[in-house]
């Protein structure tokens, strides 16, 4: 066991897989001989070699074709896109190719790639830096989508995602590379150091893709999050003075539908939060679900705590973040017929 | 303060023109056939800053006094030639009345292609994969994948390789080194890339062969391969099928007038070939000058093949709508089954006694094949089970495919 921050577990994780399956290589903009922007692929090009880790042209659509092709020999490429922002060049490849291989060969040809991309606001990243795209892959059928919230869960996750034979969308909150965040600026940083998740072991282990996590057990509500929120949901609850149980869905697609639907029907209550804007977002999805398979069970409508519907704003990032305050707000609403 | 400058010209706004529409001249004046530097034929392993005249020339091998690029083929690989590309043309004639026929929903023929997708699956090899575009099913013809089972894969049957999840000609045979189809256009082209750099990682010496149609060379997927294939000197042969239309669309929307398709690999770094694309024998001799440059791990090769598309872009399509209806006439590239079959007769080596008994041998077996599909049926009469739909989402079903197939009652 070491303590790592999630820089250093989804390293760790690259680094397992490099060394334990030759048909591993990564790619992307700035992640050979610098080790990324965010440093997440640091010491990988020198200790495995430039052919295992190496810098690609600004083609977020080329690194993805690329990437399927060499799905298609026989590797699993593990390309980096350098922000969730950046992804839409290479979308028709994800959703009309990487997507749909499988299905319209027959079995034939498939793509087991994972698209590794940080994502998600809280560092003054602008419109261009801070979005939350996870909706729009998760209408997509054919493709995962695996979000992580601490350093252990990372390396578990993005090792299963890698050994998977599908396409996986990996998206890493970056707000979370280097410490816990509850939701609330202007305080000082926290590291990993002393998180239960921060212990990570060297070696290889997974954590299940499609295997939602119960943060915070409670009966009055259940709260719905993943990758930064989660955090955000641990204060919220606290400032809310409501008991509620936490889960953390991990991965989005598959969708830990059980575990979910097992919660709120012993709670009746169900608040959801997500980072992306409201309309149209993963909320909308989970909302449906839980109506469909709880709605007799429910003492109150669902809500949903969400980014406003705007594009991501500069110097408004925390009116449009959806901090605890507001889940907080969301709580004592479901509970007022209690 | 100086009063700014007026313009004496208006400007004006070019929006380029085919030479003939609907009951007009067809023309192709506006096109080089000159061969001119491609009268040589550099070694393959030649750099590239040497190669750069070649794509506005035009590799020629029939019809040529000594080409230096004739591949010197024995007869009977040219006769086998000949047989495949007749039977391909059969092929496509027989599907298209069956779709009039009501047997399928679409169909799309490569009538006055056929060299180009048949010439490289005779002459790569079994490992190599093609990435072709959908007017390519010579190459499983000549790589001899069952008819029955082409025609089952039309009809969308209970025997149909994809299991009824992908339209029509969109075929999928990795065991033939040929990858899955899409209807998207040109989105292909980087995975072609990708698989040669993974053959490559892979110390491997196998190559890919990546097709594009000359419309969809404006798609970014294009310049994207290019650019890969360029930096890391990808194992493959790219090849552009410039038929001239991208459905009613003129080659002259794809790129500006007075240059070529081919010579926009000279900013990518790799040689460009542009090729007569009817001339079997050439689109052979680049094929292999090419694939032995790759082979040789001096990266990749554009090429061009010059052709015409003289069907018309799908059973959905009719040309006359947009093209003067004789233009397939006025080709001056003529028709790839009709030149090399007056080669070998000039040869001696055929004759239209054996064509024609050629024709009748090969439309015995098409009959066949498409007798034994419709035993086992047509489009709607004859289907996979509904359950089907619900395979190869994922590798393993999630449960909303498991609900939802329930909820079916499959």
């Amino acid at each position: 066991m070491a303590t790592m921050n999630m820089i250093q577990a989804i390293n760790s994780a690259l680094d397992v897989k490099l060394t334990d399956d030759p048909d591993t290589l990564i790619f992307g903009e700035d992640v050979g001989y610098f080790g990324g922007v965010f440093r997440v692929t640091d010491g990988l090009a020198k200790k495995h070699g430039l052919k295992r880790c190496f810098d690609t042209p600004i083609s977020e659509g080329g690194i993805i074709a690329t990437a399927i092709g060499m799905g298609a020999y026989g590797l699993r490429p593990i390309p980096e896109i350098q922000f969730a922002d950046y992804i839409l060049p290479a979308f028709d490849q994800l959703v009309s190719e990487a997507a749909r291989l499988r299905y319209r060969s027959g079995g034939d040809f498939w793509a087991p790639i994972t698209v590794r991309s940080p994502y998600g606001g809280g560092i003054f990243g602008g419109q261009t830096h801070s979005q939350s795209p996870e909706a729009i892959f998760a209408h997509i059928t054919g493709l995962k989508t695996v979000i992580p919230s601490t350093p252990y869960d990372a390396k578990g996750l993005l090792i299963a995602a890698i050994e998977d034979d599908d396409p996986v969308i990996f998206l890493e909150p970056k707000r979370l590379y280097n410490g816990p965040f509850d939701g609330r600026p202007g305080q000082a940083l926290k590291t990993w150091e002393g998180h239960p998740a921060a212990d990570v072991p060297e070696g290889h282990y997974t954590v299940p893709l499609g295997k939602a996590a119960v943060v915070r057990d409670g009966q009055e509500a259940t709260v719905l999050a993943y990758g930064t929120m989660v955090h955000v949901a641990l204060a919220g609850i606290a400032e809310s003075g409501v008991d509620a149980e936490l889960i953390d869905l991990r991965s989005i697609v598959p969708l830990d539908i059980e575990t979910i639907t097992a919660s709120v029907a012993k709670t009746g209550r169900c608040v959801i939060l997500h980072e992306a804007s409201r309309f149209g977002g993963f909320g909308g999805e989970l909302a449906a679900l839980l109506q469909e398979r709880c709605f007799w069970a429910l003492k109150s409508p669902i809500e949903r705590v969400a980014g406003w519907d705007t594009p991501y704003p500069h110097a408004f990032e925390w009116d449009y973040f959806p901090g605890p305050g507001r889940l907080a707000k969301a709580l004592a609403r479901v509970m007022e017929n209690a | 303060m100086a009063e700014p400058q007026t313009s004496s010209h208006r400007l004006e706004l070019h929006i380029p023109e085919p030479a003939a529409r609907p009951g007009g001249t067809a023309s192709f004046d506006h096109i080089s056939f000159a061969i001119g530097a491609a009268a040589r034929k550099p070694a393959p392993l030649a750099p590239e800053a040497e190669l750069r005249e070649l794509p506005f020339g035009l590799i020629r091998v029939m019809g040529t006094e000594n080409s230096a690029w004739d591949p010197q083929l024995p007869p009977e690989t040219m006769r086998q030639a000949l047989r495949i590309m007749l039977q391909t043309r059969l092929f496509e004639d027989r599907m298209f009345r069956a779709h009039r026929q009501g047997k399928t929903s679409f169909f799309m023929k490569s009538t006055g292609e056929e060299a180009i997708g048949i010439a490289p699956a005779m002459l790569l090899g079994a490992g190599d994969m093609c990435f072709p575009t959908y007017r390519m099913q010579g190459w499983l013809i000549a790589r001899g994948y069952p008819l029955e089972m082409m025609i089952n894969q039309i009809y969308s049957n209970a025997k149909d390789p994809l299991a009824g999840r992908q339209l029509p000609i969109l075929y999928s045979a990795r065991d033939y080194g040929f990858y899955s189809l899409s209807g998207n256009v040109g989105s292909r082209f980087g995975h072609a890339v990708g698989w040669a750099m993974a053959s490559a990682y892979k110390g491997d010496d196998k190559i890919a062969l990546g097709f594009i149609g000359e419309g969809s060379t404006a798609e970014g997927d294009f310049h994207e391969a290019l650019t890969f294939a360029g930096v890391y000197r990808a194992p493959a042969i790219l090849a552009i099928n410039n038929n001239q239309w991208a459905i009613s669309t003129f080659a002259g929307i794809a790129t500006a007038d007075g240059t070529t398709f081919a010579s926009k690999a000279i900013a990518y770094g790799i040689p460009g070939l542009r090729v007569d694309g009817n001339d079997f024998l050439a689109v052979w001799a680049a094929t292999q000058w090419a694939a032995e440059r790759a082979r040789a791990n001096l990266g990749a090769t554009l090429i061009e093949f010059l052709t015409y598309r003289a069907s018309g872009h799908s059973t959905s399509d009719d040309p006359t709508k947009y093209r003067p209806a004789d233009e397939a006439a006025h080709w001056p590239l003529g028709d790839p089954i009709e030149r090399l079959k007056a080669h070998l007769i000039q040869l001696g080596e055929w004759s239209e006694e054996r064509h024609a008994q050629a024709g009748a041998e090969l439309t015995e077996q098409l009959r066949s094949a498409q007798r034994a599909a419709e035993e086992v049926g047509t489009l709607g009469q004859s289907k996979p089970s509904v359950a089907e739909m619900f395979n190869c989402v994922f590798k393993e079903p999630d449960w909303r495919v498991i609900e939802q197939r329930r909820e079916l009652g499959v």
